[in-house]
């Protein structure tokens, strides 16, 4: 317990608050290769705030309880959201300054971005929570428009904007139904009033179902997938990449909370809706994923394939699910973040890749990329001996304990269908042969080729030591 | 207890009065006009009640901010009016069948008996008046019990100003700025130079 004034800053939402205006500002004195400099400055800040929060400080300030929780699942999604934050400004900027899109408010603004998530994560009261999804959303539409020379990227920020504001709403209206029969926005308080009825009234059951759509449409699990493809095609593939990657994170880790803590009695009320999400997302994002041409597009199925598999563990329900599921985020998180590290530096003929067909005759010409882009995406596909198997391993493990065997096949046979879509990259990489013969470029920044480095090098020897992040996330509760 | 009802027939009876006339003037600047003296009666009808606070906070906001708001839209944009008005008759119909639709509803509203009923009435009758104003009461709460969100939704703001600024700034690399500073330094004698133009010949 940390009792002097300064302490304060210690509590990492204070902190991070704190510094995204003093990056704001540190942006505004410059004059030269401001972004640059921002972006640094904003990586050194994410890494510090995760720095904090694993550390864990107590504070006692007043009314903080009330509003932010914290337990070592929470900590855990607040430390991957900041890390994934980091690693998209490391692998993104030169993409930005190449672009000739390279404002300074864009560190800025992801970093308002990631604010947001930390509290979303934590959050212990629907208000909180609520202005944590805006502060959020806010900023990731302006980073979806940013590129002020192309249409795509217009037309997807104010896609993202009226979508968003109507989940917004919908979402809106399903607290109020929940506090008004329930009369609280605590999450602990609604907790105890629904445990003293046996049966949810009518109002809180229709309450549940608007919350739990408002936050499908932020984890764009199928029939709320709509916007996801377009959005992710039209936005700058760097800004893509952070779409890609932190905000699925932070929902995920929301909607587990949501279903765990207030609701955790009534599994029978919720679990249908999420079993329902679960199957058509697993089924969407890997058919629909098949028809693409465009690799964001095809990124964009498979994200929301993957949320799929993430809300099976939801559905099971039992002391593995919240274990798998943090396992299968952190695998998600490394999985884009190094396929969007080698999109986001990989070029043909001075234009970045947008189609799948581009990538034709790559394995002659770049051996080291299309390696790892292959591993990548037998990874992807969940093939052993790389890491996507374990997410999805244990996934099923924890289906298969809540003997969900109706759910298990379907996963099974959905990613099946996946891997038909992942391989045929490989099949284009190193089997086609193309007429032309176009050079590619691979032009990456030191930081992100170590981080790349690692990151390929983790996905490729998970197996030998897999005991290192199953035995952190064993212990992961969520009160 | 005289002035009350009397005060209460006023505000209202010019608040419903200048509804009518925005619906019903001619040039756009006088209806948004009619709309803010409307707001200002609803206003009054607040106080009355004892909802001070929502008083001003409907002239702050919706005054001070949209009713301003449309005054420059409708001023600033060539938006053809009369055109707009064209489709009056075309849809009057309809309009009505809406209008009597909520009277009914309403008058439903009234004649159950659950409504009659309750205490809702006994509210709206006559205002409690409290020691303490409900505008220090919200902010006593405000500023302690909800601090956070507060703090959350000041960030949500600045968040805002960043994107608009953000997408609406464009940097015109040709712009001519007035510089100041090199305006007053300028010397009389290498500003101005003298030369001797021949007759028939340019400079």
């Amino acid at each position: 317990m940390l009792n002097n004034f300064f302490s304060i800053l210690l509590v990492p939402e204070i902190c991070l608050s704190i510094f995204c205006i003093a990056n704001l500002l540190y942006g505004l004195f410059l004059k030269k290769n401001s972004f640059r400099k921002t972006s640094n400055f904003a990586i050194i800040i994410l890494l510090f705030v995760s720095i904090l929060i694993f550390v864990g400080f107590k504070t006692d300030l007043a009314f903080f309880d009330l509003f932010f929780k914290s337990s070592n699942f929470i900590r855990f999604f607040k430390i991957l959201v900041c890390l994934g934050a980091a690693s998209v400004l490391i692998i993104s900027k030169n993409y930005f300054i190449d672009l000739k899109i390279s404002k300074f408010e864009i560190p800025t603004l992801i970093l308002f971005a990631t604010l947001g998530m930390l509290i979303m994560i934590g959050a212990n009261n629907l208000m909180i929570m609520y202005l944590s999804i805006e502060l959020q959303s806010l900023s990731l539409y302006v980073l979806a428009s940013i590129n002020k020379n192309s249409i795509y990227s217009a037309e997807s920020g104010v896609k993202y904007f009226i979508l968003g504001a109507l989940s917004s709403g919908i979402l809106l209206y399903g607290f109020s139904l929940v506090y008004g029969f329930t009369g609280t926005t605590s999450f602990e308080e609604i907790k105890i009033v629904l445990s003293q009825q046996t049966d949810l009234s009518l109002g809180i059951i229709f309450g549940l179902v608007f919350i739990l759509v408002g936050l499908a449409f932020k984890i764009s699990a199928v029939p709320f997938h709509m916007w996801t493809p377009d959005i992710y095609e039209g936005a700058p593939t760097s800004v893509t990449a952070f779409f890609a990657i932190v905000p699925k994170i932070s929902a995920v880790a929301l909607i587990f909370r949501l279903c765990l803590e207030p609701f955790e009695n009534f599994s029978n009320e919720w679990s249908q809706i999420i079993f329902f999400l679960s199957i058509s997302s697993m089924f969407l994002g890997s058919i629909a994923a098949i028809a693409q041409s465009s690799l964001k597009r095809l990124l964009a199925y498979s994200s929301i394939g993957h949320i799929g598999y993430v809300l099976i563990a939801l559905v099971a329900n039992n002391d593995q699910s919240i274990k798998s599921a943090s396992i299968y985020m952190f695998i998600y998180m490394i999985m884009n973040i190094s396929i969007f590290a080698i999109l986001l530096s990989l070029k043909k003929s001075n234009m970045y890749l947008e189609k799948i067909s581009d990538l034709v005759g790559i394995s002659k010409s770049n051996p080291i990329t299309s390696l790892c882009l292959a591993i990548i995406m037998f990874s992807m596909a969940g093939l052993p001996p790389f890491i996507g198997f374990f997410g999805k391993f244990y996934i099923f493990i924890a289906a298969i304990e809540s003997e969900l065997y109706f759910l298990s096949i379907m996963g099974v046979l959905a990613s099946v269908i996946a891997a038909y879509y992942y391989l045929r990259i490989i099949k284009v990489m190193y089997f086609d042969v193309s007429e032309k013969n176009e050079s590619f470029d691979f032009v990456i920044s030191f930081h992100s080729k170590i981080l790349l480095l690692v990151l390929i090098l983790i996905i490729t020897f998970f197996i030998i030591y897999p005991s290192l992040l199953i035995n952190y996330t064993s212990i992961l509760r969520i009160t | 207890m005289f002035l009350y009802p009397i005060t209460f027939y006023l505000f209202s009876f010019i608040a419903v009065l200048s509804a009518l006339m925005v619906i019903s003037s001619k040039n756009p600047v006088n209806s948004v006009l009619f709309l803010i003296l409307s707001f200002i009666n609803s206003a009054g009808l607040f106080v009355l009640l004892g909802a001070e606070f929502l008083a001003m906070i409907l002239v702050v906001v919706y005054v001070g901010a949209v009713a301003v708001l449309f005054l420059f839209v409708v001023m600033m944009l060539d938006i053809n009016f009369i055109k707009l008005r064209e489709g009056f008759l075309q849809y009057l119909p309809f309009g009505t069948l809406l209008g009597i639709v909520l009277i009914i509803e309403l008058s439903i509203l009234f004649l159950t008996k659950s409504f009659s009923n309750s205490n809702l009435i006994n509210y709206s009758s006559s205002p409690t008046i409290n020691d303490i104003e409900n505008t220090k009461l919200i902010g006593e709460i405000l500023y302690t019990d909800y601090f956070y969100l507060f703090q959350i939704c000041g960030l949500i703001l600045l968040v805002a100003m960043i994107g608009s600024i953000t997408l609406t700034l464009r940097d015109r690399g040709q712009i001519k700025r007035q510089k100041i500073s090199s305006q007053n330094y300028v010397d009389a004698k290498k500003a101005i130079e003298k030369k001797k133009v021949k007759i028939g010949e340019g400079v």
